[in-house]
């Protein structure tokens, strides 16, 4: 994996290198086709090329990531993994444009993307239905528009008869099941999610790979997904990306070639998981030193 | 087909397992009048002992009777000054001028706050000042006001609004600081921009401390008023400030006591008000501990029974 090699000298530059939109077009093609199986470039949901993201400047400058290269095919889902430092949640952060990177750029190319957090991050102000309809109503879809549209992603997510409840009246799964909505009521084409199931219980959070599995097969958006269980990233994604860690970098993609649908605890998905797990412990050994 | 039937069942299994009843229970006529009996008696007891022990302190002369009376002076002389309409009039007047003094200070304060809250430079300005002007006691600002109001209803509302404003405008300020960084993030990334941003997020994030706010403000307020009404004398205008001064001139004891009685009632009053609207917001986020769920679409603020 080189592609990350050319960030080291980063340490007390700071950060100056023009940091680009989310929105703006990488390079595509030429240098990045390194990967062994990936297509082009040109045709990715998601290009990341050599992203650097320090915070602070000067010496005391942390780099969270380190030179990350990293490209998501229409309709894929990938899993990033990594141990604590490495810098995922960032990442996601810098995809969804929401900060920008130090260095490198990062594309969706113009698609829309959504973003789902490890809390639910409901308004707790509104119901299940106000919060779901915020983002139709941020794009100007009209009201009785809304409101049809609002009670199909609800029922998408099986909470058909919770349309009037307010956050607090809702478990944590069912939470999660509503920001699922909202972000679906964005019509994106490229979700993002940081550990939306970490705070779950496994039964709640196994329906939720079941329900998440199946809209995103129905629908074929891309998914960016990061969580720090690696069986969870076996379960789901058609690729496993794991990263190092501070600074982060890829350091090793898997594909996952398991049949769908998928048990967590099958045994084809833990003994992948547990090839994977051996690379990752042998990155957190790494930092013991 | 079938697997997919089995999540829908397991999930529907787990949600019902997972969150409370729907709606709140309907109560009983009988519950209802247990539970205002609860609420009541307290307040009936307190306010029992404390005449209770103005009465002992009257009989045991203390003071001289006609100095201090006990509340079987007090209560006949307001009761004949409410059969008679110079008091009804005089809070009238007074009502009105907290009314609309109040929301000048409502509309100043928010503007103010709002600059504070998002333009950097203004709150470096006047962010620290706004605490300041609190901490002067309304009765320094007097001269100021009659000197530059005259001796006016103008200037009975400046002390108003100056007592009122800077606490409204601390709260909004608090407010708007303390919105979760989280659903800033989430609504920023559902696309949520400017105005949207402000009506969605930053003013129903706001609210309970901005109604705290405004609930400290109308404590201010109306001490203002008070310092106002017995300062600034306006002719021909009989105000409970007034009333005061006028009993206190004729060293009429029980009628300075029932004017206080009076201005304790309506300022409890108003306080209930605030508390009610502070209730319904908490309920409606999950932040009361009372276990009733609201489903309820509007401000529960008369609906909802005394606790």
């Amino acid at each position: 994996m080189s592609p990350s090699d050319q960030s080291s000298t980063l340490n007390g530059q700071g950060p100056s290198t023009s940091p680009a939109p989310a929105g703006a077009t990488g390079p595509a093609g030429g240098a990045e086709d390194l990967r062994p199986g990936r297509e082009g470039t040109a045709g990715a949901a998601i290009q990341i090329t050599d992203v650097t993201k320090a915070f602070g400047k000067g010496r005391s400058a942390t780099v969270a990531l380190g030179g990350v290269s990293l490209s998501v095919a229409p309709g894929e889902f990938v899993c990033l993994i990594g141990a604590s430092g490495c810098g995922k949640s960032t990442l996601l952060s810098l995809v969804a444009g929401l900060e920008a990177p130090t260095s490198g750029t990062v594309s969706s190319g113009g698609r829309r993307v959504a973003f789902m957090f490890q809390e639910p991050a409901l308004f707790p102000w509104f119901t299940a239905a106000q919060n779901v309809a915020l983002p139709l109503k941020a794009n100007g879809v009209g009201r009785r528009e809304r409101r049809e549209r609002v009670r199909d992603l609800l029922a998408s997510v099986h909470l058909g008869g919770f349309a009037d409840r307010r956050p607090h009246e809702l478990s944590g799964g069912m939470r999660q099941r509503v920001a699922l909505a909202r972000a679906l009521a964005q019509d994106a084409e490229v979700l993002l999610m940081d550990e939306p199931f970490g705070a779950l219980d496994a039964m709640t959070r196994d329906l939720l790979h079941e329900l998440l599995e199946g809209i995103w097969r129905r629908q074929g958006f891309s998914v960016l997904f990061v969580t720090h269980e690696v069986r969870e990233a076996v379960r789901l994604g058609d690729r496993v990306v794991l990263l190092s860690s501070r600074p982060g970098r890829v350091l090793e993609e898997f594909d996952i070639g398991i049949e769908r649908p998928r048990g967590i605890d099958s045994g084809q998905t833990v003994e992948r998981a547990m090839q994977i797990k051996a690379q990752l412990n042998e990155e957190v050994m790494r930092h013991v030193g | 087909m079938s697997a997919d039937t089995e999540q829908v069942a397991a999930l529907t299994g787990l949600d019902n397992l997972e969150s409370g009843p729907a709606g709140p229970a309907k109560r009983s006529p009988g519950e209802v009048g247990g539970r205002i009996w609860r609420a009541l008696w307290p307040k009936v007891l307190a306010v029992a002992i404390v005449l209770a022990l103005w009465q002992l302190v009257y009989a045991a002369k203390v003071k001289p009777h006609d100095i201090l009376p006990g509340p079987g002076q007090v209560f006949p002389d307001l009761w004949s000054q409410l059969t008679h309409g110079q008091l009804w009039h005089a809070i009238g007047t007074t009502l009105r001028r907290a009314v609309i003094g109040f929301a000048l200070a409502l509309v100043i304060g928010t503007l103010v706050g709002l600059l504070v809250a998002r333009v950097p430079p203004v709150r470096a300005a006047v962010g620290s000042m706004i605490t300041g002007l609190q901490t002067i006691p309304s009765v320094v600002w007097i001269p100021f006001a009659i000197i530059l109001f005259g001796n006016n209803t103008p200037a009975i509302l400046f002390m108003v609004i100056i007592t009122a404003a800077p606490s409204i405008a601390n709260g909004l300020i608090a407010g708007v600081d303390f919105t979760p960084p989280l659903l800033v993030r989430a609504g920023k990334s559902m696309g949520l921009r400017r105005f949207g941003l402000y009506r969605d997020l930053v003013m129903p994030a706001a609210l309970p401390p901005y109604v705290a706010g405004l609930k400290q403000g109308w404590a201010f307020a109306w001490h203002g008023l008070f310092a106002g009404e017995l300062l600034v004398i306006v002719p021909n205008s009989p105000s409970l400030g007034v009333l005061l001064s006028s009993d206190q001139d004729q060293t009429d004891m029980a009628g300075v006591i029932s004017i206080m009685i009076v201005i304790l009632v309506l300022g409890i009053t108003v306080d209930i008000l605030f508390n009610r609207l502070n209730e319904s917001i908490r309920r409606r986020r999950g932040l009361s501990p009372s276990p009733s769920s609201s489903t309820g679409r509007g401000w529960r603020l008369v609906t909802g029974v005394a606790r």
